[in-house]
């Protein structure tokens, strides 16, 4: 099996002419767990909206094979599922049991079935029993599970998370480790946080300036960019 | 961060809380409509109706002060009409519109306050007002307390820096409307990514059961009982 992502020289312009990808190749392969790592500014979240097509630049991006076009972007946007930066932007939905059964619903499952998976996926990220509650109710580490559970619902084969562990506490930032680390999917994260960067990845890719500047072992790169553990 | 109270009062757990929105929503429209073409007697049937409205909010176990405060919200605009009317000579539309105003005032805040929002929503969607309208509510519904989350930050950020001067709201109004822009578009993206085709699906509709037939038989019959005792008697 090829690699589930792989993206060849891919640049971008945002209209106001802002060039935030200067050509950035990358893979990930099945199950693999890679860091994306930079300062603010450097391009990993405009890089991740190109993983589902959500932007699109020149160069060429596949998932899973398949060439991320007008007409696949259905398909490429079961296989990826994406946890936004600010929780708030993707909580939209009333209470958050439809939050999470959104996409499933999308999909065009069945209410029950719609209700059961994403009770599981609320069990998942520790949330049993927030079903009817309104996501505005919610503190910021509670929307960010939520989140996560209405991506989780939907079982797709890569993961993307842009800074997940903003606003979680120490705890909570374990219990998403660990979370993670048993998933069986291939993972993008987006992070600033180094601990939390090794406990779930194996590689990590640095970001400068809209290129890749340089990608290994997750301490290889933490070390050689002074992202020591006192980075947050 | 504190939220709205009428928003707070609506997940309550009494008896009223419980019944279908639509059974509310009926009864609300039956006694709207029942205060609205009343003409005689008005000052002693609106005794009446509001020892109903009383009732229901004791028995719903809401602040009897906040429900009626809040209520009053609408008097600044019919008073405006009420005193039109007094320099006219018609002092009895005077009181029948400040009367009739405050009570279905009332009666709306009761049924938003027992009724949390996206179901009402629902049933309004049921009743077939038009999506789009709902669609719109909703999320205003949801991001409302989003914006004036950001907002009083920005509040407490300009106080920090020496009080807030006309030209700073001014600039912190411009942000405000920038950020709210630039939300929709990420709301947006989180939608199709999730593969959104501008359709809303219903996860669940709240079926109607016999408690809230009995409901809906009651609270319609009271306000009219009210009425034809008030205008056979008198
Ligand atoms: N909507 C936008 N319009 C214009 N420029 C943008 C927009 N979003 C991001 N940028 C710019 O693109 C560059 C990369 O941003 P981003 O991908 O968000 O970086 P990161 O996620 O690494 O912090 C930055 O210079 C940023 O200012
Ligand atoms: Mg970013």
């Amino acid at each position: 099996m090829g690699p589930v992502v792989e993206v060849r020289s891919l640049k971008y312009s945002y209209p106001d002419g802002t060039e935030a990808l200067k050509g950035v190749d990358f893979r990930l392969e099945a199950g693999e767990g890679v860091a994306l790592l930079g300062a603010n500014g450097s391009g990993k979240t405009t890089f991740a909206l190109h993983l589902n097509g959500l932007l699109s630049g020149s160069g060429a991006v596949r998932i899973c094979g398949m060439e991320v076009t007008p007409a696949s972007l259905a398909a490429i946007r079961r296989k990826v599922g994406m946890v936004f930066q600010d929780a708030d932007s993707q909580l939209f939905m009333p209470t958050v049991i439809e939050d999470v059964g959104f996409g499933l619903l999308n999909q065009g499952l069945a209410p029950e079935e719609v209700c059961e998976r994403a009770q599981i996926a609320l069990e998942q990220v520790g949330m049993v029993g927030t079903g009817s509650r309104a996501p505005h109710h919610l503190s910021a580490g509670e929307k960010r599970r939520v989140a996560l559970a209405g991506i989780l619902a939907l079982d797709p084969e890569i993961l993307v998370l842009d800074e997940p562990t903003t606003f979680l506490d120490p705890p909570g930032q374990r219990a998403l480790s660990d979370l993670l680390r048993n998933l069986p999917q291939a993972k993008i994260l987006i992070t600033h946080d180094m601990p939390f960067a090794l406990a779930t990845c194996s590689r990590a890719v640095f970001f400068h300036d809209g290129s890749v500047a340089a990608e290994g072992p997750v301490e290889e790169i933490a070390a050689r960019f002074g992202w020591g553990f006192a980075a947050r | 961060m504190r939220h709205n109270a009428v928003d707070e009062w609506s997940r309550g757990s009494s008896a009223l809380h419980r019944r279908a929105p639509a059974s509310k929503l009926i009864a609300a429209a039956v006694f709207l409509v029942v205060v609205a073409t009343a003409h005689h007697h008005l000052p002693l049937l609106a005794c009446g109706w509001l020892g109903l409205l009383l009732w229901v909010t004791l028995a719903a176990r809401l602040p009897l002060g906040g429900i009626l405060s809040r209520g009053a919200v609408v008097l600044p605009f019919s008073a405006v009409f009420a005193l039109l009317s007094w320099m006219e000579g018609a002092p009895g539309i005077a009181v029948a519109l400040i009367l009739k105003s405050y009570l279905s005032a009332l009666a709306v805040l009761l049924l938003v306050a027992t009724t949390p929002l996206p179901e009402l929503v629902r049933s309004l969607e049921a009743a077939r007002v038009p999506r789009f309208l709902l669609t719109v509510v909703q999320f205003l519904y949801r991001y409302i307390f989003v914006v004036v989350e950001e907002a009083a930050h920005m509040r407490t950020a300009a106080a920090a820096r020496g009080g807030l001067t006309f030209r700073a709201a001014a600039d912190a109004l411009a942000v405000l409307f920038a950020r709210s822009f630039a939300r929709a578009e990420a709301i947006h993206r989180a939608m199709i990514a999730r593969g959104f085709d501008g359709h809303f699906r219903p996860l669940a509709r709240r079926r109607f059961a016999p408690p809230d037939a009995v409901f809906l038989v009651l609270a319609s019959a009271l306000p009219l009982l009210v009425r034809t005792v008030g205008e056979v008697l008198l």
